[in-house]
């Protein structure tokens, strides 16, 4: 048994200490936000954060995570509030979405630490993860928009 | 609530003959490309098959359908966007549901980009009716004319003394009614919801994990199986050691399975268990024998070798021909004849291939990322000998299509496993058996011979050699690839007196399949960049050739478009800039691309304008987020991607080696719309083909020197 914090919610897993945390999250606990796009940490389909730091949970073994915090797409915010959530929408990002729990969880951890990022900065932060589908000026366009509200949400 | 695949009694019940809901269908008569409306009502009396686009509850909550997959390209906003202008309810209050897979809903499969030119007419008149007869309902319970009332926002105003109903009010009443003939439709001008660029519905699912994938579908007691496929496609299973794959923990069984690629079988060895993860683990550990004998095992080097050896010896099948170019050919003192190469790609939609079945012995129950629930719902129903209502596929969102999901092969190895299994199991692809595997877009050679004759074009003659598509599907051998010309302006028949496109017949044992725009794709390279070719051998400026071979209104509004938007007519001589015009799914797309040159020597795309004309469009934003997706798709294609084969089997195994652009790969790209009343074009297509002859034309423009082999290398030019 395995003892897990995932969105604040502690798991008791049976697994093997080996499994990628990604398939413990999807398959054993059940919140399937967070994708398989190559499991061989190519994409970032799969970016959850570990005690706050975006890592690529396809190859995370679940041993890594005991007794940690996890955060999934589904915990990033009570109600798809974030503020890259928020601008996500705003700037309608998505085309088939499958990669933007992904997207989004980058975003949300560079928006942390540099709430005012450049194009080059975001292009830096953000180069681990792909979108087939080709929706990347808008991300761009998007974490410009949720620096921004972000900046008013300290504000206020 | 499920409306499809249940005896017409249930349907009944459950669509609101008891008065509970108006539910209005299409009636698709296999004879006659009109539909006709009716409601519920309707299907008593004249004995026909109806299904539900709308439903309206009696607390007005309002039901939409979604009958086509959401890949991305925006049916699950664009389809109700349409069907509530209509009805003229708030489509921030509606319900949205796939439908599944059913005949009722006239032809599902989603491609070919195909939603909205093939239904939007459809869908206009579903709304309309809905509405009128709402009116109808609340005029009646009033005892007023209809004419003293109008529809908005789900209500039912009464104008002259302000009453009103909500349509839940009405929908009992309104069941009841005789579906009317010919409703008026809204005049362009008139639309509130159609052509604004209004907030996807799918959007919030997509930001905080709720959208269900197929990866997503979950079932009590679901097995998850992976396959060790044959690579090669015709390789058989000689034996399998599944000793080690079964010590795994978790692994259930390992057993092997033939599913159909066409009408090909496809051997592989499954391994269900508890998990993805499991099964993977069990794969790992599983031996496989194979016999890969009686069939080539071709390598990239020779397939080009022979398809371009082809092109130089044999005139091959005629698809078009207008004069006579073959004569002005053999007679030129000069002319130009030159061959282009693109390659093969894999799909590798972001979410890899996957299929829950459930086999019964009653029945058969599939939900997965589909494009064709129709098409996958026929060919179950024919392999597994049960009856076609009681084969049920539903369609999950799809992490991406472009082709490889309008396929039967992942559904019929899923419901294999299932049978064999006695449960319900979700077979997952892995990323390596997503670009592995295929099937690929071919790759294509063409030659292209041409004349100019005092500055204008006095012949062209194309001839392509790759693997035809409608082979896999029975097509026959002596006709040319139905796709030929796919791609090419229509107009230009017209002007360019002396012209032929022919198709060399070529086979090779590597499977292939349809590619985000099809064999456009590949012929918008050539065709496109030929033309420039023939502009610079006339001495002109290729927008003005192409303005002067296309002097269709239309064509010459989005040629003075793309002219004005680039700053084309001031640009620097020599400064980067290239163009391409293609045709694709009923759509025009013209494209400018601006490049230059690094201080490190490496090509750089400074700015992309895209103008599509679409006809009569939906949501212009979703437009522009496809061209958007489709220019990057292509720039993938044109410069970093392709599969190579050795020894029969494909190269390349993940994005490590199938690389995908990145965020740094982005250009600026503008996207234009044009504003025009015409029948409605494709979308999510239509983007893609003019981009890489766009790209290498202005790469010509700054370099001069002329790239006729896809991929190549934007280091290295
Ligand atoms: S699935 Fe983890 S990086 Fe691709
Ligand atoms: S939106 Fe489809 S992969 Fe990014």
């Amino acid at each position: 048994m395995i003892s897990l914090n995932v969105n604040q919610k502690a798991y008791q897993v049976d697994a093997d200490p080996n499994m990628p945390l990604l398939w413990v999250i999807r398959d054993i606990i059940g919140l399937t936000g967070t994708k398989y796009g190559c499991g061989v940490a190519q994409c970032g389909a799969c970016v959850v954060h570990l005690n706050g730091e975006a890592v690529r949970s396809c190859v995370t073994k679940v041993s890594r995570a005991e007794g940690q915090q996890v955060t999934t797409i589904e915990g990033l915010s009570a109600n798809n509030d974030h503020p890259a959530q928020v601008a996500w929408n705003e700037e309608n990002v998505p085309q088939c979405g499958y990669c933007h729990s992904g997207q989004i969880m980058s975003a949300a951890v560079l928006l942390r630490d540099n709430p005012n990022p450049t194009d080059e900065d975001i292009d830096n932060a953000m180069a681990g993860n792909i979108c087939r589908c080709g929706t990347y000026l808008r991300i761009r366009k998007a974490i410009h928009t949720a620096a921004e509200l972000q900046r008013k949400e300290v504000k206020s | 609530m499920s409306t499809s695949n249940i005896s017409r009694r249930n349907f009944l019940r459950a669509a609101g003959l008891t008065g509970t809901a108006l539910c209005l269908g299409l009636y698709f008569p296999a004879s006659s490309k009109e539909s006709e409306v009716f409601n519920a009502g309707d299907e008593e009396a004249s004995g026909i098959e109806l299904n539900s686009w709308i439903k309206i509850d009696k607390d007005g909550k309002v039901t939409l359908v979604d009958h086509r997959a959401e890949m991305g390209q925006g049916s699950y906003q664009s389809v109700p966007q349409i069907l509530a202008e209509e009805l003229e309810v708030d489509l921030n209050n509606v319900n949205i549901v796939f439908a599944r897979g059913d005949k009722k809903y006239g032809n599902q499969i989603t491609g070919g980009s195909s939603t909205i030119r093939g239904s939007y007419k459809n869908l206009l008149k579903l709304g309309a009716t809905a509405r009128v007869m709402l009116i109808q309902a609340a005029a009646n319970k009033w005892a007023v004319p209809a004419t003293e009332c109008y529809a908005e926002s789900g209500h039912v105003i009464h104008r002259p003394s302000g009453k009103k109903f909500h349509y839940g009010e009405l929908v009992e009443t309104a069941s009841k009614l005789e579906t009317p003939k010919n409703v008026p439709l809204k005049k362009i001008s008139e639309y509130k919801l159609i052509r604004k660029p209004l907030h996807r519905q799918d959007t919030p699912l997509k930001t905080n994990g709720a959208a269900v994938f197929g990866l997503d579908f979950r079932l009590p007691g679901m097995l998850y199986a992976v396959v060790e496929r044959n690579p090669r496609l015709r390789g058989k299973v000689k034996s399998f050691d599944d000793a080690a794959a079964l010590k795994v923990p978790g692994v259930k069984r390992v057993f092997k399975v033939q599913m159909l690629v066409y009408s090909t079988i496809r051997e592989g060895v499954a391994v269900v268990a508890t998990s993805t993860w499991a099964a993977m683990q069990g794969r790992k550990a599983l031996h496989v024998e194979w016999d890969d004998t009686g069939f080539e095992h071709l390598s990239t080097a020779e397939i080009y070798s022979r398809q371009n050896q082809e092109l130089q010896t044999k005139e091959g099948l005629s698809f078009r021909k207008v004069g006579d170019p073959d004569n002005l050919l053999k007679n030129a003192a000069k002319k130009l004849d030159v061959v282009y190469e693109t390659p093969y790609q894999a799909h590798s939609a972001m979410e890899p291939l996957n299929c829950v079945a459930h086999y019964q012995d009653s029945k058969i129950e599939i939900w997965g990322p589909i494009q064709a629930p129709d098409w996958v719902q026929d060919f179950i129903t024919t392999q597994f000998n049960m009856p076609k209502d009681k084969v049920i596929v539903n369609m999950t969102f799809l992490g991406g299509g472009f082709g490889r999901k309008a396929f039967l092969d992942y559904p019929h190895e899923a419901t294999l496993i299932s049978k064999e299994m006695g449960a319900p199991v979700m077979v997952v692809w892995s990323r390596e058996d997503d670009v592995r595997q295929g099937p690929f877009r071919p790759g294509i050679s063409y030659r292209a011979e041409g004349v100019v004759d005092s500055g204008n074009i006095s012949a062209i003659k194309f001839r392509m050699a790759g693997q035809n598509l409608d082979h896999w599907q029975g097509g026959k051998k002596d006709k040319a690839n139905g796709s030929t010309t796919e791609g090419f302006l229509e107009p230009y028949f017209k002007t360019i007196k002396n012209i032929s496109f022919a198709d060399v017949p070529f086979e090779t044992p590597i499977p292939t399949m349809w590619w985000r725009s099809v064999y456009a794709s590949t012929n918008g390279f050539a065709f496109e960049s030929f033309m420039d070719e023939m502009a610079h051998a006339a001495g002109k400026d290729p927008l003005d050739f192409r303005r002067q071979y296309l002097p269709e209104d239309r064509l010459q509004r989005l040629i003075n478009k793309m002219e004005e938007v680039s700053g084309w007519k001031s640009r620097e001589k020599n400064g980067g800039y290239g163009v391409a015009m293609t045709e694709c799914f009923s759509s025009t797309v013209g494209q400018i691309v601006k490049v230059s040159k690094t201080a490190a020597g490496k090509i750089k795309v400074d700015h992309v304008w895209a103008v599509m004309d679409c006809g009569w469009y939906v949501n212009p934003d979703i437009i522009k987020a496809q061209v958007e997706g489709s220019i990057l798709m292509a720039l993938g294609a044109a410069t970093i991607q392709e599969i190579t084969f050795k020894d029969g089997l494909a190269q390349q195994h993940n994005f490590y080696d199938y690389k995908m652009p990145r965020i740094t790969d982005m250009p600026p790209i503008d996207v234009y719309v044009m504003d025009n009343a015409e029948d409605a074009g494709g979308v999510g297509e239509p983007g893609l083909p003019a981009f890489s002859p766009a790209l290498t034309n202005a790469i010509f423009d700054l370099t001069g020197k002329r790239i006729r082999k896809l991929p190549f290398d934007m280091n290295a030019v």
